[in-house]
Order: C-alpha cells, then structure tokens, then sequence
C-alpha cells in the first residue's frame, strides 16, 4: 500500500477555501476551514457542509444478498424496507466489534454498506469471506462515491432548493435516489452530528459541481464549510459512539452500551452470535465497565486515554473528549466501573496530566436536539 | 500573515518584546495560534515564578490537543494576562495584542532568538 494520502474529488476546492488538512485513516482530509467552533455552531444552529468521501461504500447484491448480511453483519437485515436505511456492527466471532455500519437498502436485492474510512479494507475482506457459499457479490465501491454531507436545521430548506425529490417524505434512516442540482445522487437523511440532515452519495467527476451548489444555495441560511474537528465535537455532543475510541475488537456490542442493534431474533446463525449472547448475558448480570459521560468542573479538556479516577485509583478510561461548544464546558465520554457509573456519582475526576479534575458523571448524550 | 518587526521570536513560536526598563511581554505567534486552532484553555505561570528559556511554563489546549507553553527568556514573572485567561480566544483573535501572555524581568536572553523575518522564513 503506499504512503501517499489518498485525495478526495474536493481536494483541490478545500485547498482553495484556505482549509487546515489533516490525516484522517490514509485520507487527506479539511480538519478545518476556520475556527472550529464557529463550524460546530453553524450546525447546530444553521448549516454546515462537510466532505465524507473518505467513508467506504461496499455493494451486496444478489438473490441471497439479505441472507449473506443476517449472517454477516449482527442486525436483521431483512426487516429494512427497500428505501430505508439502518446502524449495526459487523463483528468477529468471538463478538469483538470490527466496525459500526450503515447499511442501505437501496432495493430488494441490492444494498450500500458504509463502513468507516480506516476499517474499509477490514469489512471488505470480512463480507467478501463471509460471502462463501451465499448466492451474492460484494463489490468495492470506495471509488464509485463522493459523500457530500450538509447537516443542520437549516439543511431541510437548502436542500428543497436544488431538488425536486421528496424531502418531506423522506424519514430519518431512509434514502431515495434523486437529482440534486442536475447531479443524479442518492439521498440519505442520515448524519453524524446530532442534527437534522442529509448525506449525498454521487459520483467523484459531479462531487464538485455539488458542492458549489450546495455552498450558493446555502450561503444565505448561514451555511459554511465545515472540517472533520467540528465533526468530532459534534458527534461527541450528541453520545454518538467513534470506532477506534468507543468501539474496538476488544469490546462487545453490549460493552459499549448498544447491545440493541444485535438480533438474537433473527433467523440462522450470524457470525459472533455464541459470544455475543454470552456478552448479553454478562452485560446484564456482571458488566465490567459502562459508557458514560463526563462534564468537567473546571476547564481542563480530557483527552482520550486518560484514566477516570475515584478515591485515589483508577477506575475508568476516557474514551473522547473535548471542549464542548454547546455547554461551554469540556466533556468526555470515559468506560468507567460500573460501581462509578451512575449519572450524579459523586468524587470521580479525569487524571489530566497528574491533577485529578472534578467531573459530573452525566447520561448520554450530552445534547438532544429539540425537535 | 505577518509578524511584527519590533518583536523577536523563539522557534517555539513564541514573541517577545524589546525590554521597557528590563521588562519583556511574552505570546505566541499567529502562525501557533493558527496551527492549535480555537484555545480553549490557558495556564500561565504566575507573577513571582522564574521561568527559565527553552523550558515550559504553561500549557496551551485547543479542540483537538494540548500543548506546552515555552518561555523564550528567563526571568521573573511580573504579571499575567487574566484577560486571555478568561477569554482564550484572545489567543486566535490578538495573539500579538490583546492575546499576550505573561510579562518577565529578564534576567538572561537566549542568544538564538529569530528576526521577524527569519522567523517568517522558519515558520514558512
């Protein structure tokens, strides 16, 4: 594999917006346009336009294209209607989670899988392995798709604008194809941010023309630019889990607190089913460490790794953290003992470089938008 | 962006001004304050530390990281700037006015410290 970044169809429009690059799993990615925060508010408060396209699209098709995703992947994939859209996790058997999804139907025999930058490569070689036996194909399409999101309560109205596609009809975790400011796209309403929004899936030669589309017909709500910094701070304010940091082989479904998207219910065996129903099991009687939320007394940002301390030892990790705009405080999500991990737990601090700071441990998310 | 030539630079993007009866103020440089992005948070030393060149006296933390704050010079610590304490951003809006950090009575000054333009050049 080389070293090189790979580049995205925007790469040379982020350049020309003056955006701070960063390495994001190979990707040469827009960190930042300008201030973060000022990003981070614009999609809470209004819009904001971010380049996914480092996210990695995986096609199954075939007339045993559901039956291979039940056996692959944890969730039950024959209930997603055609047009709809679900999150779930594809783990090892021995229930270590390799990736959080998002798997789209797109129609009876044919589905988008959206796995993270930095695990693509993984859950191809796992579906593709997986697929052994079922009549389907699973088909690398990391190069197909730009991924052009615009979330925020201002997306709605921004969106209507360039399309004649029934956005009104269009449900949270559903996605129709439609024609966005002459660009053919599939449109999904789905984000990672905590907000209203939608994600564009069109190809890499249109992603361009999209984007300026998207930045003329935004600009007079207050939509601008956003990086992956604000992305992060976002999806953190909203207890959104990020594989890597909340989520790892190490950890179950049921560890980090989403035992619900796995569906013992579903017919035949999935890989990992055995030792996930002993994770259930054990999340249920005995659970070592639960996902929790911090919010700092003081000023000082928790970082990931940093331990959670009660009495003087250690008794959690954190797991992401970052001064929150939103609550103006700074906030974490940590694994701590479950002995800890009640919201109003009182003396548990972070240890931030030798100096236990006092944190409230809260219940996620840190922030619900109000609908 | 540009750096003023009246001050002079460490190559830990730090500035310091030509001493005022043996009194430096002390920042850092817009080019910093642009590759931390928005800062959050400041620790300072406080009036009546001696702080000493090359070696950290505070801490620096943006959205994404922290960062060790550098004196450029030794000396003793004669104030502290509560303002950007209060208000980081100060960091990213001001960083050579209102974003200043400390002020020191110099006792030694590094003799490496950088011209604007050599900084420029050094920071590119």
């Amino acid at each position: 594999m080389s070293n090189a970044p790979r580049l995205t169809a925007l790469d040379a429009l982020h350049r020309s917006l003056g955006a701070t690059m960063t390495d994001f799993a190979g990707w040469d990615m827009p960190l930042r346009y300008g201030s973060e925060r000022d990003e981070h508010n614009a999609v809470r408060t209004k819009a904001g336009l971010f380049d996914l396209s480092h996210m990695g699209e995986i096609t199954v098709t075939g007339p045993q294209a559901t039956d291979l995703l039940n056996y692959a992947l944890v969730g039950n994939i024959g209930t997603i209607g055609p047009g709809r859209a679900r999150y779930t996790m594809i783990c090892r058997e021995d229930g270590g989670i390799v990736d959080d999804l998002i798997v789209y139907r797109l129609r009876e025999q044919e589905y988008m899988v959206v796995a993270n930058a930095g695990n693509a490569q993984v859950v191809l070689d796992a579906l593709t392995e997986r697929a052994q036996g079922f009549d389907a194909t699973v088909r690398d399409d990391r190069d197909a798709y730009a991924l052009i999101a615009v979330q925020g309560p201002k997306s709605p109205g921004i969106l209507k604008s360039l399309t004649e596609a029934d956005l009104d009809g269009l449900k949270y975790y559903a996605g129709l194809p439609g024609t966005v400011a002459g660009v053919p796209a599939l449109i999904a309403r789905t984000g990672y941010t905590g907000e209203d929004g939608f994600e564009l899936f069109v190809e890499p030669q249109h992603a361009e023309r999209l984007w300026r589309a998207l930045t003329e017909a935004g600009a007079p709500a207050g939509l601008i630019p956003c990086g992956l910094s604000c992305r992060d701070t976002l999806r953190l304010e909203a207890g959104m889990p990020l594989y890597g940091h909340e989520l790892t082989t190490a950890l179950t479904p049921f560890d980090a607190g989403l035992g619900r998207v796995v569906k013992f219910e579903k017919d035949g065996d999935f890989v990992g089913r055995e030792a996930l129903a002993k994770a259930a099991e054990r999340a249920e009687t005995a659970p070592p460490r639960k996902l929790v939320g911090l919010v700092a007394e003081g000023r000082r940002v928790p970082r990931a790794g940093m331990q959670v301390v009660a009495g003087g030892r250690a008794v959690g990790e954190v797991t992401s953290g970052a001064p929150s705009p939103t609550l103006g405080r700074p906030i974490a999500m940590a694994y701590v003992e479950a002995a800890h991990a009640a919201p109003g737990t009182e003396g548990v601090g972070v240890d931030i470089r030798g100096t236990h700071e006092p944190y409230e441990v809260v219940s996620l998310p840190f922030y619900k938008r109000q609908k | 962006m540009s750096n003023p030539q009246q001050l002079r630079y460490s190559k830990e993007h730090e500035w310091l001004s030509a001493a005022e009866d043996g009194v430096s103020t002390v920042g850092i440089t817009e080019h910093a304050a642009n590759a931390l992005g928005d800062v959050v948070y400041v620790q300072l030393p406080e009036v009546g530390d001696t702080v000493t060149a090359g070696e950290t006296c505070g801490e620096l933390e943006s959205t994404k990281s922290v960062s060790d704050l550098y004196s450029p010079v030794s000396g003793e610590v004669i104030a502290a700037n509560e303002d950007v304490v209060n208000d980081p951003s100060l960091v990213n809006s001001a960083p050579f006015e209102g974003g200043w950090l400390f002020k020191v009575r110099v006792s030694e000054e590094p003799k490496d410290l950088l011209s604007a333009d050599e900084y420029t050049d050094f920071a590119g």
